[in-house]
């Protein structure tokens, strides 16, 4: 084992000088390349890079079928890839699928429990298939129920518990090896809004433990709060990559103005439709949304030329981008562009 | 780390042999109301059929006398293939779902991405049904000894035949698994687990037949022994030779009348039937731990 990540190591850092530790640190959890996935003729996944550093927590979003939980398969070492590679803390994982699986802790967007087991011995038989000793389930399995908040089901069948229960306790399960990597698809999926908070709540808690997360979810607001960066993909491809905030910018579009007029609508779209920085208008029964590519500057010079040409307001507000409007903006008309 | 292992190699001897899986498939199995119904039923059916046999052979021999040793002898016969019978529907009912089954319930990828391999999921899988199995053929015994105790049967045969039905669950027990592992879904897997178990015991013994009459027509005064080596593929005859030594030679020297003596075969018909069937069985046993992860080296 430790042969194996020097070589590895030792074929990634060019600087053979540094440090072991910081050569270690050079190694990114994630490392993507080329990843494609055929089904039949269908291309599920055409060719992905991706490169995601250590301590990261990566927000995987896209539209239903884009190739997220296909991604996530492969890492987790349950389907061959078509062509490229895809590597975990610098292990292939097609070559060495063992010790990948020692690193990580595998959520799937859809799983099944074993109805006949209690909370605890559900999470003794997980943690004995890692190969971790009695004594030491003993100690670590209380913890981990404190963190997911089951302690008081402890003792429960698991088929008693609800939906939201049984994906804390998924996600429980997949701490019991304390992998360094977790892959949760879609694990705040059919959680109603409060067992969502607390799913984050856990999931910021991991993050503080270090760990490098990868998530995956089209429930955009979600993620906004607590990745470090996300990874929008669309059929099988990556479309943008990069954090929160630097998406955001290289974003056509950068502010949402909502515009009321106390009459002559038509005509003040007409108006707006022509000035410079607007991308797109959307008319709907509150008012003019406007897809805004300016600064500050640019936007207090089209309320002054909106007055000055006699249009009454009622109101000129921004609206926050999130990363909702971003993923819609970046996915809209995906088909016509490639 | 190396000391660490060192010290423990007598624990992690137990600890193979008690692995997770097998010790999640034993409690769960266990817990399952269905596993105490297939023994009830299994008991039920096994102990009616002893006592309609002896209640029959009762109103033949028109006796209340006790049994001669020739009546308990066809009487043990009679339940010896009658629990061959139960074990051939037990055998794929129990071991074709354990793969597919966790497929569908979704829990087979978790399984998959901890740190068992795929022999010790396949190996436990078939260890915890077979033990299943051979408790409930067991708790046959008492059944057995009714017709025991008026002698007639030797213990050996007694013992070899039950060492035969656990052989017989090893093998439907591989072809179940494999098949459980091959097909996603698990109606699939029982139907053809179900049909191969079918073709053993009647697709052989028709397959012997049609040949006796073909060769018969063709080749009246051949010898044309090697027909008698289909029966060897045959669960049932396999187990009358265990019960009546002489079928072996008479199916063998099938046409051998006249001048040449019966040679002694080399192998009995089950020797044989063992030989076959347990390359088949290593063989779909192999198959099922190829399978069950999708081969991820190009
Ligand atoms: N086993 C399979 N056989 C055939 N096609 C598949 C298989 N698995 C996935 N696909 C196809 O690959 C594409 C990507 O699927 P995937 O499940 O990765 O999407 P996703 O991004 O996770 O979508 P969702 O948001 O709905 O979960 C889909 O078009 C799907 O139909
Ligand atoms: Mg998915």
């Amino acid at each position: 084992m430790t042969t194996n990540k020097s070589t590895i190591e030792e074929m990634n850092g060019d600087n053979a000088a540094a440090a072991p530790s910081e050569r270690a640190a050079a190694v990114p959890m994630i490392e993507i390349k080329g990843l494609a996935k055929q089904f039949g003729s269908f291309h599920a996944l055409k060719g992905i890079d991706l490169t995601i550093a250590k301590g990261t927590v990566f927000g995987f979003v896209g539209p239903n079928g884009a190739g997220k939980s296909t991604t996530m398969s492969i890492l987790a070492t349950l389907m061959a890839p078509t062509s490229g590679y895809a590597k975990v803390d610098g292990i292939d994982v097609t070559k060495q699928p063992h010790e990948v699986r020692k690193r990580i802790g595998y959520m799937p967007d859809f799983f099944g429990v074993y109805d006949q087991f209690k909370t605890v011995e559900y999470l003794h038989f997980y943690g004995a298939s890692y190969g971790i000793p009695k004594a030491e389930r003993e100690q670590l399995i209380p913890q981990l129920l404190e963190l997911v908040n089951l302690s008081d089901k402890k003792d429960a069948y698991v088929d008693t518990l609800s939906r939201g229960m049984k994906q804390r306790l998924c996600l429980a399960r997949c701490l019991v090896h304390d992998p360094e990597l977790l892959i949760l698809d879609e694990p705040a999926s059919g959680l109603d809004p409060r067992a969502r908070i607390e799913m984050r709540e856990i999931l910021r808690e991991l993050k503080s433990m270090g760990k490098t997360i990868i998530i995956s979810s089209h429930i955009l607001p979600e993620l906004a709060e607590m990745v470090d960066e996300i990874g929008v993909i669309e059929h099988g491809q990556m479309i943008a990559q990069g954090n929160v905030a630097d998406i955001q910018n290289r974003m056509r579009v950068k502010r949402f103005l909502h515009i009321r007029f106390l009459d002559r609508e038509d005509e003040a779209e007409a108006f707006l439709r022509d000035r410079p920085y607007v991308n797109r208008l959307l008319r709907d029964e509150r008012g003019i949304q406007v897809h805004f590519g300016g600064q500050d500057e640019e936007q207090s010079e089209l309320l002054h030329d909106l007055i000055g040409a006699g249009f009454k307001l009622v109101s000129y507000s921004e609206a926050q981008t999130n990363l909702e409007d971003v993923f819609l903006e970046i996915t809209k008309g995906g088909d016509g562009a490639q | 780390m190396r000391e660490q292992t060192a010290g423990k190699s007598g624990l992690s001897w137990r600890a193979k042999l008690i692995n997770p899986v097998l010790n999640k498939e034993f409690r769960l199995r266990m817990r399952t109301p269905r596993s105490m119904w297939t023994l009830f039923f299994y008991l039920f059916a096994i102990g009616l059929m002893a006592l309609s046999a002896i209640y029959l052979t009762q109103v033949i021999s028109g006796s209340g006398r006790a049994f001669d040793p020739e009546t308990s002898k066809v009487l043990f016969i009679f339940l010896s293939f009658a629990q061959l019978g139960l074990i051939a529907f037990m055998g794929p009912g129990l071991t074709a779902g354990v793969v597919s089954g966790e497929r569908e319930k979704q829990t087979l990828n978790l399984l998959l991405t901890t740190q068992q391999s795929s022999t010790t999921i396949i190996l436990s899988k078939l260890a915890s049904s077979l033990s299943f199995m051979v408790l409930i053929v067991i708790s046959t015994i008492p059944v057995y000894s009714m017709v025991f105790l008026y002698g007639g049967i030797s213990p050996r045969q007694l013992l070899l035949v039950f060492l035969f039905y656990i052989f017989m669950m090893l093998v439907l027990g591989s072809f179940g698994i494999m098949f459980s592992t091959l097909f996603k879904r698990t109606m699939i897997s029982v139907i053809v687990t179900y049909g191969i178990t079918l073709f053993m015991f009647a697709g052989t013994a028709l397959l012997f037949f049609v040949m006796v009459g073909v060769m018969q027509e063709l080749s009246p005064n051949a010898t044309n022994s090697w027909i008698g080596h289909i029966l060897a593929w045959n669960p049932a005859a396999a187990l009358y030779s265990i019960l009546d030594p002489e079928v072996s030679q008479q199916v063998y020297n099938y046409r051998s009348m006249g001048g040449s003596a019966p040679k002694k075969p080399l192998l009995t018909l089950w020797q044989e039937f063992i030989v076959i069937y347990s390359v088949l069985s290593a063989l779909a046993l192999w198959t099922a731990i190829r399978k069950l992860r999708p081969r991820l080296k190009r």
